[in-house]
């Protein structure tokens, strides 16, 4: 069940961040985005991040991913030894898939920008165009799509990439409660397809329980690791595996520690309104 | 909507429509108060189609809506023609449009000694100087053609204008510096009337009376507004797809290729088809002044010897052009972005 506090390592991580920290000049002065986090991720393991909206958990992942740089402290990903595998590749809460390319030209943009041969990689990316089951979509432009398939093709892109670790920006929160939930289960069975270490932002703590192998809870801005939870579920896990006993101790758990947070947070952004 | 409208709704606009129209000519309103007759015809009008709209079966809808679109400049064609003759528009100035069609007609077809000039360059004698003067023969008619005079000048100055806009607009998209340097000046200049520059551009040209300034004059005008317009598609694109592409590993080149090219490029084909127009006007501005052959020319000449039948057809021609470029260029927007259109 819930073990609050570091889990004991066998191997070298694979993600590591030490104090780190995120500030930005505004014209009142330096903000702080995220004060202090220290984090390990095992290859392999799913890792959920919740927190208050913002608490930074975003720009911690954006720091991990290359796109923005810690102001002191680390966050960063441990070199595979194949140093042409890419380190990461980032699934965007806005899809951010390229409206002026088709679904195939899109999931094939990683290994195009590596320089595949056009043969290749787009049969790379009609393997997992197939894979996320819009095989009849290929020629289809984003337009022309749903929020969920937009988010199928956003998914389909990272992994027909192979990244070592794959990062989630909140991907599945900008879309409605059916799809989010049909997508959920893709992911978990995506995830047991590949066994890629993952870090999934969300501030949805039944998500981050249902997926995650760990949940990290953060603080109220300025961001730092509050506590965090073993998620010892057993996997295969499906949406049933929601209403088990295990489940609801645990998502209880995680919203307690959460609660003061969320408060917190609601008490700054009052006093921002105020000011 | 209510489908089962009785007759009347449709037949006592018409009536009325009817009635004012006879009045205007029975009393010679049409002298005195031609602006209340139209605007009471043109409210009849409307409510007699839409009355006609109700009693439609939905299929013909569409069918409805384009014999409106088609049908009102006809009408306003058909009103006019009725005023010129019955001698309620001076004919003088305004001919009627009949008349207007067989001075195009003439235009097209007749060669004007005076001015050595044709409209379109008579293309049914290109077989016969053929055979007797070669090549030179159909260049001398493609050179005595108002037509191809506008039109070189209009395409010529459009693709040496806008292609270096693009560029510059890219660059001032792209980098900040470049952008600060260059952006007070672009817009200070922008708003500058192209024409009020063609002096200079006749001072710079060897050959003032030449081709050389018309064409630089369109040029410039275009040059701004797609560096201005390229700048606003460029900055305007969403940082989450730059984020995806160096993401997803994306070098410099790659980057402008895959990202920022199409991505910028709705908004510059946008810039393209403003400054389209501003070069028809430009040009038919500079012909009015300093030309002897163009459209412009031709619309300035026949004011000047009022032959105002063939002044009206030669701005049938620039409408003509103007339409005709415009959808060319949106043709190609199409072929650039086919993921526009769903």
């Amino acid at each position: 069940m819930a073990t609050a506090g570091a889990p004991a390592r066998t191997v070298a991580p694979k993600i590591v961040a030490k104090g780190a920290q995120k500030r930005f000049p505004t014209r009142r002065g330096w903000v702080t985005a995220v004060e202090s986090v220290d984090l390990e991720v095992a290859e392999g393991e799913f890792v959920c991040v919740v927190g208050p909206s913002g608490c930074g958990k975003s720009t911690f992942l954006r720091i991990l991913a290359g796109l923005d740089h810690a102001t002191a402290g680390e966050a960063r990903i441990v070199p595979g030894s194949d140093p042409k595998q890419p380190l990461n590749a980032v699934v965007f809460q806005e899809y951010a898939i390229f409206p002026w390319k088709t679904v195939l030209a899109n999931v094939a943009f990683g290994p195009q920008m590596r320089g595949v041969t056009r043969a290749e990689r787009e049969a790379i990316a009609r393997a997992w165009i197939a894979k996320v089951g819009l095989e009849r979509f290929e020629d289809y432009y984003p337009a022309q799509l749903s929020g969920g398939m937009k988010q199928r093709v956003s998914i389909a892109r990272a992994l027909a990439h192979d990244p070592q670790v794959l990062l989630m920006d909140e991907p599945l929160g900008a879309l409605d409660a059916q799809t989010r939930a049909v997508l959920q289960e893709e992911l978990l069975r995506l995830w047991e397809e590949t066994r890629k270490t993952v870090v999934y932002v969300t501030h949805s703590i039944d998500e981050a329980v249902l997926l995650g192998d760990r949940v990290v809870v953060m603080t109220a801005h300025p961001g730092r690791v509050k506590t965090e939870f073993r998620i010892d579920l057993p996997r295969p896990r499906d949406l049933t595996t929601t209403s088990t006993p295990a489940y609801a101790a645990l998502t209880g758990a995680v919203w307690a520690a959460l609660r003061d947070e969320v408060r917190a947070a609601m008490a700054q952004d009052a006093e921002e309104v105020r000011s | 909507m209510n489908r089962a409208r009785p007759t009347s709704a449709w037949a006592v606009p018409a009536a009325v429509l009817a009635a004012t129209l006879a009045a205007g000519f029975a009393f010679d309103l049409w002298t005195q108060a031609w602006w209340a007759l139209l605007g009471v015809a043109f409210v009849c009008v409307v409510l007699t189609a839409e009355a006609v709209e109700g009693r439609l079966a939905v299929r013909h809808l569409g069918a409805y809506q384009r014999a409106l679109a088609l049908g009102f400049p006809i009408a306003l064609l058909a009103v006019w023609e009725a005023l010129a003759t019955t001698g309620v528009l001076n004919p003088r100035w305004f001919p009627p449009p009949t008349q207007i069609a067989a001075a195009l007609w003439d235009l097209i077809v007749s060669y004007d000694r005076f001015n050595r000039t044709s409209l379109i360059g008579r293309p049914w004698l290109v077989p016969e100087r053929l055979a007797t003067e070669g090549w030179a023969g159909v260049r001398a008619l493609v050179d005595e053609a108002h037509l191809t005079a506008t039109l070189g000048r209009v395409l010529g100055g459009f693709a040496i204008g806008a292609a270096p806009g693009v560029l510059v607009g890219m660059a001032m998209g792209l980098n900040r510096t470049v952008r600060h340097m260059l952006d007070a000046t672009m817009s200070a200049i922008y708003v500058l009337p192209k024409i009020a520059i063609f002096p200079i551009l006749m001072l710079v040209f060897p050959d003032p009376f030449g081709e050389g300034p018309k064409i630089a004059v369109v040029a410039i005008s275009a040059f701004f507004l797609v560096a201005i317009s390229t700048m606003a598609g460029v900055q305007g694109i969403d940082p989450v797809y730059l984020q995806a592409g160096r993401n997803f590993g994306a070098n410099r080149w790659q980057m402008f290729r895959h990202v920022i090219l199409p991505g910028a490029l709705p908004i510059v084909f946008n810039g393209l088809r403003l400054a389209l127009g501003t070069a028809l006007i430009v040009i038919v501005a500079v012909e009015f002044v300093r030309a002897d052959r163009g459209v412009g020319f031709l619309i300035f000449y026949y004011w000047q010897v009022l032959v105002t039948p063939k002044m009206y057809a030669g701005l049938f021609v620039v409408m003509a052009l103007g339409v005709g470029l415009t959808a060319l260029l949106q043709w190609l927007e199409r072929r650039a972005m086919p993921w526009r259109k769903g």
